[in-house]
C-alpha cells in the first residue's frame, strides 16, 4: 500500500526573492534563511500569506530575501510590531525574527512582555553573541570573560540566558536550532509556526566575520580530542519538553524546571523543543471579550459603521 | 425672566468625591436647557491633595472659566484656606478670595472655620454634614454607620447648593438615580435623601430668597450632549471605524483609551494595554499596515518614548497610525495632571531626518471631533502618522455642546492596491530611460509593468499600498531608504526621488485639508488688534473677545489649527495685514510663535504667556486685551500667573 504525499502548491523557488544577498560569505544567517524558506514550503504556505518581520542588523535583512511580505522594521521593536499586525490580521501567517542584540538588549523589554501576551507567532533569534551589522561587539548573549577578535577587551558582563528568560516570561514554545544545520531548524520552525502561541526559537548563528570564538569548527567539534560535535539533539536522547495536560499546574511548573535545567547545559548544547504547552493564547482571550472576533480577522470587521447612539444617548 | 448665570465651585481631598458632585451638578444643569463648562484640577496623586471642579453656568454658550466665584462649596478647611499652615512652600492659599461680593460658602460645620472678618460681603452658610448623613442613614436603620459614608457629603453638598439657588430638586434626584442602576440602586437613593436632607436643612435654616443667585431650567432645551473632550475624541475614533488602539497609563491620556476599553465589546474594537510607549506606536505601526485604522493615546512623557515609531511610519509609509497627545505640564515627570501647551514644537520634529506626518490642534470639543475623524481619512490618503494635539484642558472639560451630526462623517481611504491594476512603467524610477523612448523589455511609454511596486514613484508621492493577504500585492518594506520594490538602496537618484516623493506629499495635505480645518480667523475684518493663538485656548479667547466688544474694542482672532503642513502662506497674509498683533499662549517660550516666525518670518514681540500648569481664565485675557488698549506702548512679553492669594 502506497501512501500518497499531498501535492505541494508551491517549490522552494517560490520563497526565494532575486534579490543579491549582502551577508558576508559563510554566514550563519544564510542557514536561518534557508530554514525558514524550508518550513514555509513544508507548510506548503501560500506566500501571499506570509508576513516575516525583522528587527535592525545584519538577521534584519532577512525578510528581503524571503518571497512573502516582509517588514524590516526598527532596531529592538519587532515584536510590537509584528504583533500589531497579527492582532490586525490573524488570516496571515506572521514570523517574527531579529538578532540576539535586536531581541535580548535593546528589545529585552518586548522579548519578555511577548511571552506573557502570548500571541500565536513564530520569533526567531539569530543568536551569534555579537553585534554584527555594527562590527562585532558583544552582545548580550556573550558570557562574561570572553572576547571575539573583534573586541578590543573581554567582556566583563555576562551573558543572559534566553531560554530560562523565555520560561520565566511564559512563551509557551521554547526551542533552540542551529544555524548549519537547516533541515533541522526547518522542522523547529515548522513546530513553532504550527504551535498556536507565542513561540521563541533561539537559533544559535554563526558569523565568521567578527565571532571567531563560535565558529563552525567550534560547533563541530573539531578543535575536541574526540572530535565530538559541541551540539546535540533532545529528540535523540528521549527528552520530551511537552506539557501533556495544560491543566495540571504540576507538570506545567515540572516541565519548566526541567527545560531550565536543561538550557544551562554547555558543551554539549542540546538543540531541538525545551518546552511546550498548549494554553490559552491571547487571540483565545480576545475572542471571548470581542464576540465579533470569532472566526473573523479584525480587518475583515465591518468598523465604519458603527452605531454609537447609545453612548450620545448617556452624554445627555 | 432672570438670566441663569452661576459659577459654582466645590473643593476637597482628593478621594472625597467632589467630581461626583460637579458632574451630577452639571449634568443637571444641561438635562434642564442650561449651558455648562465645567473643569476641575487636581494633584498627580489618589488621596488626600486638594482639588476642586468648577461648574459655570448659563443661558448662553460658555467656551471658558471666570476668576469670581458665585457658591464655593468647602468639603474641607484647606479649600477655604489653603495649605500655608502644613507646608513649607504653599501650593495655595484657598478659595475665600475668590468668592465674588455677594457670594457665598457652604462648608462642613465640622471643619473648625471661622468665617474672617474681612468678607462681610459674602454669606457663610455652615451645614452638618455628618449630621444630615446620620439621619439620612438613621431611615435606613444604619444610624451608627456614618462615618463610613463620608463620600455622601459631596451629595450633602449637591443638597444644599440646590436649596440656596432654589433650583428644583427633582432634576437632580433624577440624575443621581439614573447613574445607581440595578443592584446599585439603594445607594442611590440614600444619596437622593442625604441631597433632600441637606437641601431642606439649608432652607430651613437660612434665608435662601434673600441670596441673589437664582437657576431655573430652561423652557427652549435644544438637543446637546454634555460631554469631556477625551470622550468625544473617543467617540471620533469609534465613528472613523479605528479597529486597533493601543495605550500605555498616562495622565491625561488614559481615560480615553479606558473609554474605549470599556466599550471594546460591542463596538468591536480591539484596544491592548502595552508594555511601553515604544510597543504602543510599534503594534500600532504594524496594525496600520495590515490595513486596519490604528490608533494610540499618550502624553509628553510617553510621546517621548514613541518618536522612533513616528519616524518609522512615515518612512515606511504606513497609513497610520493616529496618535491623540494630550499635552500636560511638562518638561520630563513636569505636571502630571496639569496644562501646558508645551508640546507644539517636540510634535513638529519628533525624530531624526526629513519626513512627512500631519499634527492638527483641534481648539474646542467640535473640532476635536472633526480632527480626528479626518486623521484617519489623512493617514490613510497620505500614508502616514497624523498627530492630534490636545491638551489637559481638552481632555477633561466637562462642557455642553449642541449634539453631534454624524451625518455628514465620510471615510476617505486613499489608494488602495485591489490586484487589477499594475505599475506604470515610469513608477519604477527608470523615467530617464523611457526618456529617449527606448524601455527595456520593449515597453512602450506609459504602459504597465506586470507587477506590484509598493513604493512605486508617483505624482503626488502616494502609491496605492495593498493589505497583506492580497494576491499578487505582495511588498517589502524597510525604515532604511528603499526602492519601489522597498528593498534598501544608497543609491544617489532613488535617495533624492524617494525623498522627494514622500516630502511631496505636505503639498498635497496642504492642497486637500479644508482651508477652514486649517486656521480661521475669527471676528471683525476691520479690528484694531489680532490675537494669534492656537489649540484650547480658543474658547478662553472667543469669550474674552465678547467682553472686549461690549467695551466696543475690535478685536480678532487668528487661530492656528494645522501646525504641519503649515499654511505659511494664508497667515502670513492674514498677520501682515493686521493693525497690532498679540500672541497667547499657554507656555514658555511662546511655541506657535516661534513656528510663524520659522514659516512666515513674521516676529510677534508682543506676547501674553502663561505657564503655572493652569489655564487662561476669562479674566486673565480680558485684563491682558484691555492693558493693550489702553495704549500701553511697546509690544513686550507679559507672563500671567494664576491669582491664588
Ligand atoms: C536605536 C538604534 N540604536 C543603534 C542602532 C545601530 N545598530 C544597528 S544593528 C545593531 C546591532 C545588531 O546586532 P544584533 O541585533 O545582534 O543583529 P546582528 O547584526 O548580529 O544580526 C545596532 C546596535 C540602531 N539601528 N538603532
Ligand atoms: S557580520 Fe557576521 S552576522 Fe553579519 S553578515 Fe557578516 S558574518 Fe553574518
Ligand atoms: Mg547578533
Amino acid at each position: 500500500m502506497s501512501v500518497e504525499a499531498p501535492v505541494k502548491r508551491f517549490t522552494l523557488k517560490d520563497y526565494k526573492s532575486d534579490l543579491h544577498n549582502d551577508w558576508c560569505p559563510g554566514c550563519g544567517d544564510f542557514g536561518i534563511l534557508t530554514g525558514i524558506q524550508l518550513a514555509l514550503q513544508q507548510m506548503d504556505l501560500d506566500p501571499d500569506k506570509v508576513a516575516v518581520f525583522s528587527g535592525i542588523g545584519c538577521s534584519g535583512k532577512t525578510p528581503h530575501y524571503v518571497k512573502a511580505y516582509g517588514f524590516h522594521t526598527l532596531h529592538g521593536r519587532v515584536l510590537p510590531t509584528a504583533t500589531g499586525a497579527r492582532l490586525a490580521n490573524s488570516g496571515v501567517t506572521v514570523i517574527a525574527l531579529g538578532g540576539d542584540g535586536d531581541g535580548y538588549g535593546i528589545g529585552a523589554g518586548y522579548f519578555v512582555n511577548s511571552g506573557r501576551r502570548n500571541v500565536d507567532m513564530a520569533y526567531l533569534v539569530h543568536n551569534n553573541s555579537v553585534y554584527g551589522l555594527t562590527k562585532g561587539q558583544a552582545s548580550p548573549t556573550l558570557r562574561k570573560g570572553k572576547r571575539t577578535k573583534s573586541m578590543p577587551e573581554e567582556a566583563i558582563q555576562d551573558g543572559i540566558n534566553p531560554i530560562a528568560m523565555a520560561v520565566a516570561a511564559g512563551y509557551t514554545f521554547i526551542a533552540r536550532g542551529y544555524a548549519l544545520e537547516p533541515k533541522h531548524l526547518a522542522g523547529i520552525i515548522v513546530k513553532a509556526i504550527e504551535h498556536k502561541g507565542a513561540a521563541l526559537v533561539d537559533v544559535l548563528q554563526t558569523c565568521p566575520t567578527y565571532n571567531d570564538l563560535y565558529t563552525k569548527e567550534w560547533y563541530d567539534g573539531a578543535d575536541l580530542p574526540d572530535k565530538r560535535s559541541r551540539l546535540y539533539k533532545l529528540d535523540d536522547t528521549g527528552y520530551d519538553g511537552v506539557v501533556h495536560d495544560v491543566t495540571d499546574e504540576k507538570e506545567i511548573v515540572a516541565k519548566k524546571a526541567q527545560a531550565v535545567v536543561k538550557s544551562y547545559e554547555r558543551e554539549p548544547i542540546p538543540i531541538g523543543v525545551y518546552y511546550q504547552a498548549e494554553l490559552p493564547t491571547y487571540e483565545d482571550m480576545l475572542r471571548q471579550r470581542i464576540p465579533a472576533l470569532d472566526g473573523k480577522p479584525l480587518v475583515d470587521i465591518d468598523v465604519f459603521h458603527r452605531d454609537v447612539n447609545a453612548l450620545l444617548e448617556a452624554m445627555r | 425672566m432672570q438670566k441663569n448665570r452661576l459659577s459654582w465651585m466645590i473643593g476637597g481631598p482628593q478621594g472625597s468625591g467632589i467630581n461626583a458632585s460637579a458632574e451630577v451638578f452639571a449634568k443637571a444643569c444641561s438635562r434642564a436647557g442650561l449651558r455648562v463648562y465645567a473643569n476641575i484640577e487636581y494633584h498627580s496623586n489618589i488621596m488626600g491633595k486638594h482639588s476642586f471642579y468648577r461648574v459655570r453656568v448659563s443661558d448662553e454658550d460658555l467656551r471658558s472659566y471666570q476668576e469670581k466665584i458665585d457658591i464655593l462649596v468647602a468639603l474641607d478647611l484647606e479649600t477655604l484656606v489653603g495649605d500655608a499652615d502644613h507646608r513649607r512652600w504653599p501650593t495655595h492659599y484657598g478659595h475665600l478670595h475668590e468668592i465674588d461680593r455677594g457670594g457665598g460658602v457652604i462648608y462642613d460645620s465640622e471643619i473648625g472655620f471661622e468665617p474672617p472678618a474681612d468678607r462681610s460681603d459674602i454669606r457663610f452658610f455652615p451645614v452638618p454634614f455628618i449630621e444630615v448623613i446620620r439621619t439620612a442613614l438613621e431611615e435606613v436603620g444604619k444610624g451608627d454607620q456614618a462615618r463610613r459614608y463620608e463620600i455622601l457629603k459631596n451629595t450633602v453638598a449637591l443638597g444644599a447648593t440646590l436649596a440656596l439657588c432654589e433650583y428644583p430638586f427633582d432634576i437632580v434626584a433624577d440624575v443621581i438615580l439614573s447613574q445607581f442602576k440595578g443592584k446599585r440602586s439603594e445607594i442611590g437613593q440614600l444619596n437622593v435623601r442625604a441631597a433632600k436632607l441637606a437641601f431642606d436643612y439649608v432652607r430651613d435654616h437660612f434665608d435662601c430668597a434673600a441670596f441673589p443667585y437664582r437657576l431655573q431650567p430652561n423652557p427652549e432645551r435644544k438637543p446637546r450632549i454634555l460631554a469631556k473632550g477625551y470622550e468625544i475624541i473617543a467617540l471620533a475614533k469609534l465613528r472613523a471605524g479605528c479597529a486597533f488602539q493601543t495605550y500605555y497609563p498616562i495622565s491625561p491620556a488614559t481615560d480615553e483609551s479606558v473609554f474605549l476599553e470599556r466599550h471594546q465589546r460591542e463596538q468591536s474594537l480591539l484596544v491592548v494595554q502595552c508594555e511601553d510607549e515604544i510597543s504602543s506606536i510599534n503594534m500600532a505601526v504594524g496594525a496600520a499596515h495590515m490595513g486596519v485604522r490604528s490608533a494610540t493615546a499618550t502624553s509628553g512623557p510617553g510621546f517621548a518614548l514613541m518618536v522612533e515609531g513616528i519616524g518609522f511610519a512615515a518612512m515606511t509609509e504606513a497609513p497610520g497610525p493616529v496618535i491623540t497627545m494630550y499635552q500636560r505640564g511638562g518638561p520630563s515627570t513636569g505636571l502630571p495632571t496639569r496644562q501646558e501647551q508645551g508640546d507644539l514644537r517636540f510634535v513638529l520634529h519628533p525624530a531624526q531626518g526629513d519626513f512627512p506626518h500631519v499634527v492638527i490642534a483641534p481648539g474646542d470639543l467640535r473640532e476635536c471631533y472633526q480632527d480626528v475623524f479626518s486623521a484617519f481619512n489623512w493617514a490613510e490618503q497620505f500614508q502616514l502618522p497624523v498627530i492630534v494635539l490636545p491638551d489637559k484642558k481638552l481632555a477633561a472639560i466637562y462642557t455642553t455642546i449642541d449634539r453631534l451630526e454624524l451625518t455628514y462623517d465620510k471615510v476617505e481611504r486613499g489608494k488602495i492596491f485591489t490586484g487589477s491594476e499594475w505599475t506604470p512603467y515610469a513608477a519604477k524610477g527608470n523615467d530617464l530611460v523611457e526618456q529617449d523612448g527606448h524601455l527595456p523589455g520593449g515597453k512602450k511609454p506609459g504602459e504597465g509593468v506586470n507587477e506590484y511596486l509598493r513604493y512605486a514613484l508617483s505624482d503626488d508621492g502616494v502609491s496605492p499600498r495593498s493589505r497583506p493577504g492580497t494576491p499578487g500585492g505582495r511588498f517589502w518594506s524597510t525604515t532604511d531608504e528603499h526602492d519601489p520594490d522597498g528593498h534598501i538602496t544608497e543609491g544617489v537618484e532613488m535617495r533624492t526621488a524617494m525623498m522627494r516623493k514622500r516630502m511631496g506629499k505636505l503639498d498635497l495635505i496642504s492642497r486637500t485639508v479644508p482651508k477652514d480645518q486649517q486656521y480661521e480667523l475669527h471676528g471683525p475684518a476691520d479690528a484694531d488688534l489680532t490675537v494669534v493663538a492656537w489649540g484650547s485656548t480658543k474658547g478662553t479667547i472667543l469669550d474674552a473677545m465678547l467682553a472686549l466688544a461690549e467695551d466696543g474694542k475690535k478685536v480678532s482672532f487668528l487661530q492656528c489649527r494645522l501646525m504641519r503642513p503649515f499654511p505659511a502662506e494664508d497667515v502670513e497674509r492674514i498677520l501682515r495685514s493686521a493693525k497690532r498683533l498679540v500672541l497667547v499662549e499657554e507656555n514658555y517660550s511662546g511655541q506657535l510663535g516661534a513656528v510663524i516666525a520659522e514659516e512666515t518670518g513674521v516676529r510677534i514681540e508682543d506676547r501674553v504667556l502663561k505657564y503655572d500648569g493652569r489655564p487662561f481664565s476669562e479674566d486673565e485675557i480680558v485684563a491682558a486685551l484691555r492693558e493693550r488698549f489702553a495704549g500701553r506702548p511697546e509690544p513686550h512679553t507679559e507672563a500671567v500667573m494664576t491669582h491664588v492669594r
